[in-house]
């Protein structure tokens, strides 16, 4: 073992010449605190203007930050690529234990660029990088087999991480996930189908590098005042005992789950649906990620008997959250729990975001119902809300790809509306399909100019819940505290800190955390760095076509229609929020 | 002196938040895992629950019987002690514990011996591992 601080060292292994070297960076953390910040930036100096998100030149870029390995829930490690599903910037963060292996394997950044002739996984240490042959991995049924033979056969238990693919991502649909750990996910926006284009079926790292501080007891004094607050304050208690789904019942009484394609406001017999009864009925196990002692990964086990063969059964554990209930429970209209946990299971088998794939199978079971899709379309599965056992068969063979349909709606939901129509309940923002938040207009301005069109980019169903004293007064307000709160959040990106703590880590503690790490910087230098790191994103994205101007930002007719957990939603405030928003990363981007 | 070892209570509760392996190696003042002297680790995958490995303090130690530069000696209250001056990193009591629970410190080229203190068991948020005494037929 030896010690890495600062933290400066990013390594870049080319597929195509199966050939790695390292590179000292320390400006991208020592300036950029790493994750985000540094991710972004090798993303601008990596990937080629107009690349092809799916050819060798797209680079796929984990980072970790100055605090990983250090501080609890400093737990996440940062994906940066170019998206397949937006085309545009490809951002995903997962725990597991990939920061920490990283860190430890002294690296800060890790970029993968080319194309392998045939399957490969790589097995990264801080001595280099292992080309090894997958072949006899590539179209495995269910995606953890490659896991459990890689395991088997490589790194250290315990502080090593297993990234892989299933067959999605082999299959390159463009919403397909990596998982880490079996149950974390860099799940949004399409790494999954980059690592399929590149043949590249797992990354396995590990190391064992030890981390120097700058004063070793002032880091064990912080330490255990953080340590404290996790533990014992109220801050992280929903997220440690019933987990994420400990929202269910709160947003479906208000209306802001949407069901059906949101269609309706409430799932009739959803009464298992929630945390609670996911608890009761399934909870087995809890589950961290290395170094957050909160445990928010719940699994609940199920037990399935062989159809044809009595006193034959098998149990399965799946890992539940709000966000798969949601997409494949209330969005499905699938209301009893054990169905939904067998269409989790699924999802995790075949290796897809379960929020795109949840909302392309209900935009699809819509358009068949007007007719715009039918039977011989989609190899005579009969989607219809509620059915699960349809919906199992659907999501196998979007995972196979055959067929043109398949293939479409294999691009993204925008993209099936562009073909097949129904594009005014394609529910999709920036072509990345919506969270389950029908909570009001700050979700969908949220939704429509975060850097990542993800509902953590800026919490705008957090804003929409506020009682009416505390709401934005207008729509351009509603932007402002949106634009504030992103960028707050590039801060904890580049740390890279579980956003579940970012009521931990005020802009104080976080000045604390890097003085330790032997960084000093002001609170208004951190907060320039976060609006910096946010308007990059913007320019990366901008210079791949995108484009905030009101023709370019499509909104479904249906988050109008149907009234939120705040009444009815009104287009104009979205547009006024959405300009407001554009005029903030502008100004800064133009700085 | 009261007698003390590191006891695994329920390792159905283990959670594999690794806090015990962070406390071991910032004890010494440093981040990351690596001179941890308890190790957690999934029985063949996250799902199937965790193993939490750690010197349990055995009343005769095998590894004292196979340091050939007796650098480790039985400790009269229990549990082994390093005598790191001694020690020639032959790694035979790596080889030799089927605990598992001797790691090692390739920095410095010798095991890592747990020294009793207690200080992971501080950080287990939900009481997997204890420092207990040790009953008066135990030692």
């Amino acid at each position: 073992m030896s010690s890495d601080t600062p933290l400066s060292r990013v390594l870049f292994i080319n597929l195509s010449s199966w050939s790695f070297h390292t590179e000292e960076r320390p400006d991208l953390f020592q300036e950029r605190l790493g994750g985000a910040g540094a991710a972004i930036r090798l993303l601008e100096e990596c990937c080629p203007q107009g690349a092809d998100p799916l050819g060798p030149e797209n680079p796929i870029i984990f980072s970790v930050g100055v605090a990983t390995a250090l501080f609890p829930l400093a737990s996440k490690c940062v994906a940066m690529f170019k998206s397949p599903l937006t085309g545009n910037l490809g951002e995903s963060h997962a725990g597991g234990r990939t920061a920490v292996a990283i860190r430890s394997a002294g690296y800060g950044a890790i970029v993968i660029t080319g194309k392998a002739s045939h399957p490969v996984y790589l097995s990264i240490t801080k001595d280099g990088v292992a080309f090894r042959d997958a072949r006899a991995l590539w179209g495995t049924g269910r995606s953890d087999t490659a896991a459990r033979i890689i395991r088997s056969k490589d790194g250290t238990p315990g502080t090593r991480t297993i990234l892989r693919i299933g067959r999605a991502g082999e299959n390159l649909v463009r919403y397909a996930s990596v998982t880490s750990e079996t149950y974390r996910h860099f799940g949004r926006m399409g790494l999954g189908a980059v690592f399929g284009s590149k043949k590249l079926k797992a990354v396995l790292i590990s190391g064992d590098n030890i981390i120097e501080v700058s004063d070793r007891k002032r880091y064990r004094d912080l330490y255990d005042r953080l340590y404290d607050q996790v533990t014992r304050s109220p801050l992280m208690q929903k997220y440690h005992e019933i987990g994420t789904p400990v929202n269910v019942k709160s947003l479906s009484a208000m209306g802001s789950l949407p069901v059906k394609n949101l269609t309706e406001q409430r799932l009739e017999g959803s009464d298992q649906l929630s945390g609670e009864e996911f608890a009761r009925l399934f909870l087995s196990r809890r589950v961290a990620c290395s170094h957050c002692p909160v445990s928010c990964i719940h699994i609940g086990q199920i037990r399935i008997p062989y159809p044809n063969d009595p006193y034959f059964y098998k149990t399965i554990p799946v890992s539940y959250d709000y966000e798969l209930i949601y997409a494949l429970g209330f969005m499905l209209g699938v209301s009893d729990p054990t169905d939904v946990l067998n269409l989790i299971d699924i999802i995790e088998q075949t290796g897809v975001d379960a929020m795109s794939a949840g909302v392309c199978a209900a935009w699809a079971t819509e358009a068949m119902i007007h007719g715009l899709i039918d039977e011989q379309m989609t190899g005579g599965i009969r989607l219809s809300f509620g059915d699960a056992k349809q919906y199992l068969a659907f999501f196998e063979s979007l995972a196979r790809q055959k067929g043109e349909f398949y293939q479409n709606l294999g691009k993204g939901v925008s993209f099936a509306a562009s073909v097949y129509g129904g594009d005014e309940y394609a529910l999709a923002f920036g072509k990345n399909e919506m969270a389950g938040y029908h909570t009001g207009p700050a979700a969908y301005i949220g939704y429509i100019c975060g850097a990542r069109h993800s509902h953590l980019d800026n919490a705008g169903y957090s804003v929409d819940q506020k009682p009416t004293e505390k709401f934005p007064e207008t729509p351009e307000k509603i932007a402002e505290e949106l634009y504030e709160e992103e960028a707050y959040r590039q801060i904890l990106s580049g740390l890279v800190v579980c956003f579940f703590a970012r009521g931990l880590y005020t802009r104080e503690i976080i000045q604390e955390v890097l003085s330790v790490c032997g960084i000093s910087m002001t609170i208004e230098e951190l907060d320039a760095l976060g609006r910096t790191i946010l308007a990059e994103k913007y320019r990366f994205k901008v210079r791949e076509g995108f484009s905030l101007e009101p023709d370019s930002v499509p909104i479904p007719k249906r988050i109008l229609e149907l009234p939120s957990g705040r009444g009815g939603i009104e287009e104009e405030v979205i547009r006024r929020g959405v300009a407001r928003y554009k005029e903030l990363l502008e100004n800064k981007t133009s700085e | 002196m009261p007698k003390k070892r590191l006891s695994v209570i329920d390792a159905d509760r283990c959670v594999g938040c690794q806090s015990c392996m962070f406390a071991c190696t910032r004890r010494l003042g440093f981040g990351g895992v690596s001179k941890s002297a308890i190790h957690v680790s999934s029985v063949g995958g996250i799902e199937r629950g965790f193993s939490v490995r750690v010197c349990r303090a055995c009343q005769d130690p095998p590894c004292v019987h196979l340091c050939p530069e007796k650098a480790l000696l039985p400790r009269d209250v229990g549990g082994v002690t390093l005598h790191k001056d001694k020690c020639t990193g032959c790694k035979k009591c790596l080889e030799g514990c089927i605990l598992g629970a001797i790691s090692w410190d390739y920095e410095e080229n010798h095991p890592i011996i747990c020294i009793y203190c207690g200080y992971c068991a501080q950080y287990c948020p939900y009481e997997v591992i204890e420092l207990q005494e040790m009953m008066a037929d135990e030692f």
